[in-house]
């Protein structure tokens, strides 16, 4: 086990709160698992939801999976899967890219974040932040230009969840508040103002039905267009690209540019960081803003591309922002793994939602609890790195024991 | 006897120090003597009153208590500024809204499931395991009683199994914290995915479309029919919720084991320096593994009162964030039982005024609800007072 020392490294003598940042601790995770480690979680984490169909309906648990799959619209990719027109699968397929967008984008601050040392619970509040700037902006100022209207609601929504993440990384900088404790803080925060500007007789709530708790519809010039599927079935908007988009800006920033660097410098090690003539406090701001921007920007995608409203009930049920630290996590932190595991998570809420998942084979209410239960193991065992390293020391182990034998 | 009332003199702030805690109280009274039963309906007086408070504070300050006379300002300002608010309103709404034993009775039901949170999380924190699942580990408490009951017929074996079904996820979180040294915020969240997952899960397996049952066992009132005709703390006190005495009780409990036993000592020192706790022979897994296990089965208490002391059924997430607030008080209350406690009644009180306060303006009362989240926000700021948490608090420790 020599070769994965930095693990034992933090209860050692003289531990400083610089070897014992989340980053760091990753860091060495990428080392030793790469893409496999997310796999065997995940792999893992259905098995044992798998037990549990078993066990509490006695159902085949590969027919309810692949009922999730169908649902999900990942087998419109599968080659030999021809369906009707209009293909549900396509549909389907639709749904899960439009849950993709918010997904990887909140993924994508949390992942940020991570890179810098800080643990960024706040995704939820900075997208919520986001969304409503995003309502409001796209419902007033009626008589702007489409390009314009979209243009100022994304920016305006994006600078604002920048600001609201800015918050907990000023906080850190200047007195060292715990920028975990300071962003489940905001993200409560944002949820009763929230609920506070569009509930009943709230300053935003809607004009015409004072009776409901819901904001104005944005303007039509605001919505973002649909590119592939019908606008009015739900189409998929093209906020896909955008979010595209920001998986390359995400991982230029962080590996082609002076900032990126500094960042993960002060993650590694900001101690060293500082030594090194590195702003420590200014990367810890920097970090929790440009996160908060991505976070506020995925709020923003989704009302301009498909919600359109903000709802009182919406906001309290939401939670892409929590399921953003699930997608950070077992995307190790990087473009790539952020945007696959955005996609198992999206194909997974999508597969079970009530609408998708053919009541026949399992019950949508038990399935879309099934898939909190898969988000909760993966967060656990990808979260346990002493676990996996074991495994992985074992598995080198035996390859040494073979190569010696022969 | 008188030993103790000596000590107890001793240890009354003197000088400047009582000027400013004086200075405090009468912040609070130029808001009070507005508010029925004296109701005063003059602005002239808050202000006056509100002025005494300050000239009490600005005094302290100048005589270098400075953190406490500048509290005791600010009580007074807000307790004008409070004062000459409910001037202007009516008096019918007044009296509709602030009824004190009404409304402290209610402090208390809100507060309960806080206290238990909170103090559990003060168990697990204080040993230096971080505990953000405690709002999983109420809503585990919340299915499991109820479903207990159900099962048994009893609200004991409720509770009993609720605890129960608490401390094994905080087992798994401890497990995983301590163990396999996972990251502990990383653990947290994965506990409340997975309590949200398997009480949604298992809710909807068993009680399907008919929600849990109405006529399941509840857990009893404490009837005091001595107190009933003592004013003001008849109607407060006469009638609690069995789970509500246990809560109060717990704080002083906690306080006890915590500050005045072997067991709180190495509890402490755990979280302080492992290192040196595992040198004079305290096995630091073990106090850990016991002190989250604590903290689960306590946040359970919490959550099977609000199932079947409070509310009597239950909902998918029902807990709503109330895990979230403990660990405010927690925070709040910088990680001490008296302190954490008197967080929690704070936030219970403000929700007790929020469901009160729609007579005035129905989105005004929601805003308020954020209210605990702004106060912790601004104490972890260090605006009223540092929140420094315990030293070794979050991190795995490798036995030698």
């Amino acid at each position: 086990m020599s070769d994965v020392e930095p693990v034992g490294g933090p209860g050692r003598e003289g531990d400083s709160e610089a070897s014992e940042s989340a980053a760091r601790r990753l860091a060495v995770l990428q080392r030793a698992g790469g893409m496999v480690t997310p796999l065997i979680t995940v792999v893992f984490a259905f098995l044992v939801g798998g037990l549990v169909v078993v066990a509490t309906t006695g159902k085949n648990p590969l027919t309810t999976y692949k009922a999730i799959f169908d649902g999900s619209g990942l087998n419109w990719l599968l080659p030999w899967q021809t369906c009707a027109d209009p293909c549900t699968a396509a549909l389907n397929f639709q749904q899960t890219l439009i849950i993709w967008i918010p997904l990887a984008l909140t993924g994508l601050a949390v992942a940020f974040a991570f890179r810098c040392g800080l643990f960024n619970i706040g995704g939820q509040g900075q997208y919520l932040v986001g969304a409503i700037v995003a309502v409001w902006v796209g419902s007033s100022f009626q008589g702007l230009t489409p390009v314009l209207h979209i243009l100022l609601a994304i920016v305006a929504a994006s600078v604002s969840g920048a600001l609201y993440g800015g918050i907990a990384g000023l906080l850190k900088a200047t007195v060292g508040a715990h920028e975990v404790i300071t962003t489940i803080m905001l993200n409560w925060i944002a949820v009763w103002v929230g609920i506070f500007l569009f509930g009943l007789g709230g300053p935003l709530q809607n004009d015409p039905q004072p009776w409901v708790p819901v904001s104005n519809d944005i303007a039509e010039g605001a919505k973002l267009p649909v590119f592939w599927g019908d606008p009015i079935l739900q189409g998929l908007h093209i906020g896909l690209f955008v979010a595209a988009g920001f998986l390359v800006v995400f991982w230029v920033m962080l590996n082609r540019t002076t900032l990126g660097y500094e960042v993960r410098a002060v993650g590694f090690n900001p101690e060293a960081a500082r030594y090194g003539g590195i702003s420590v406090s200014r990367n810890y701001f920097l970090a929790m803003a440009i996160s908060g921007l991505f976070a506020g920007l995925a709020g923003s995608l989704d009302i301009l591309g498909w919600q359109f409203r903000l709802n009182v009930n919406d906001i309290q049920i939401s939670n892409v922002g929590f399921v953003g630290i699930a997608v950070a996590l077992l995307g190790r932190n990087t473009a790539i793994g952020t945007g696959l595991a955005a996609l198992l998570f999206a194909a997974l809420t999508t597969g079970t939602s009530t609408r998708n998942l053919d009541p026949e084979i399992f019950r949508p209410e038990l399935a879309s609890n099934l898939t909190l239960l898969i988000q909760g193991l993966v967060v656990l065992f990808v979260g346990a790195d002493v676990l996996i390293l074991y495994l992985w020391g074992l598995r080198r182990k035996a390859r040494l024991g073979r190569g010696a034998a022969a | 006897m008188s030993r103790a009332w000596e000590i107890f003199l001793a240890r009354l702030p003197r000088g400047a120090r009582a000027a400013a805690w004086v200075g405090v109280g009468i912040g609070i009274l130029a808001a009070w003597l507005m508010t029925p039963p004296v109701m005063l309906r003059s602005p002239v007086v808050p202000v006056l009153v509100g002025a005494v408070a300050v000239a009490l504070g600005g005094y302290a300050f100048t005589r270098g208590v400075r953190r406490l006379g500048a509290g005791a300002a600010v009580f007074g300002l807000l307790g004008a500024g409070l004062g000459v608010l409910t001037t202007q309103s009516g008096e019918a709404n007044l009296e509709g809204v602030v009824v004190w034993s009404a409304l402290f009775a209610a402090m208390l039901r809100y507060a309960t499931p806080l206290i238990f949170a909170s103090i559990g999380g003060m168990f697990s924190e204080r040993s230096g395991v971080v505990n953000i699942g405690l709002e999983g580990m109420m809503l585990m408490g919340c299915f499991f009683a109820i479903w207990g009951a159900d099962r048994t017929g009893s609200w004991l074996g409720g509770v009993a199994i609720a605890a129960v079904a608490g401390g094994l996820l905080a087992l798994v979180h401890a497990y995983f914290a301590i163990h396999l040294r996972a990251d502990q915020i990383v653990g947290g969240t994965a506990v409340n995915f997975l309590a949200l997952g398997i009480t949604g899960y298992l809710f909807i397996d068993i009680y399907k479309d008919t929600g849990t049952p109405s006529d399941v066992a509840r857990i009893p009132d404490v009837h005091l029919s001595f107190l009933k005709d003592w004013y003001f703390v008849g109607p407060i006190v006469g009638q609690l919720n069995l789970l509500i005495w246990i809560g109060l009780v717990t704080i002083l409990g906690s306080w006890i084991v915590m500050f005045k036993t072997p067991v709180g000592l190495r509890i402490r020192s755990v979280g302080e320096h492992p290192r040196a706790a595992e040198t004079v022979g305290i096995s630091v897994y073990k106090t850990r593994y016991a002190a989250v296990t604590l903290s689960g089965v306590l946040a359970a208490l919490g959550g099977a009162y609000l199932s079947i002391g409070f509310v009597g059924s239950f909902n998918q997430n029902m807990t709503a964030g109330r895990g979230f607030i403990a660990l405010a008080a927690l925070i709040f209350g910088k990680w001490r039982p008296f302190g954490a406690a008197a967080a929690a009644i704070l936030f219970g009180l403000s929700s007790a005024l929020a469901d009160r306060l729609p007579v005035y303006s129905e989105s005004g009362a929601v805003l308020f609800r954020s209210l605990p989240y702004a106060l912790t926000l601004i104490a972890v700021a260090g605006v009223i007072g540092r929140s420094i948490p315990p030293a070794a608090i979050g991190r795995p420790y490798v036995k030698q």
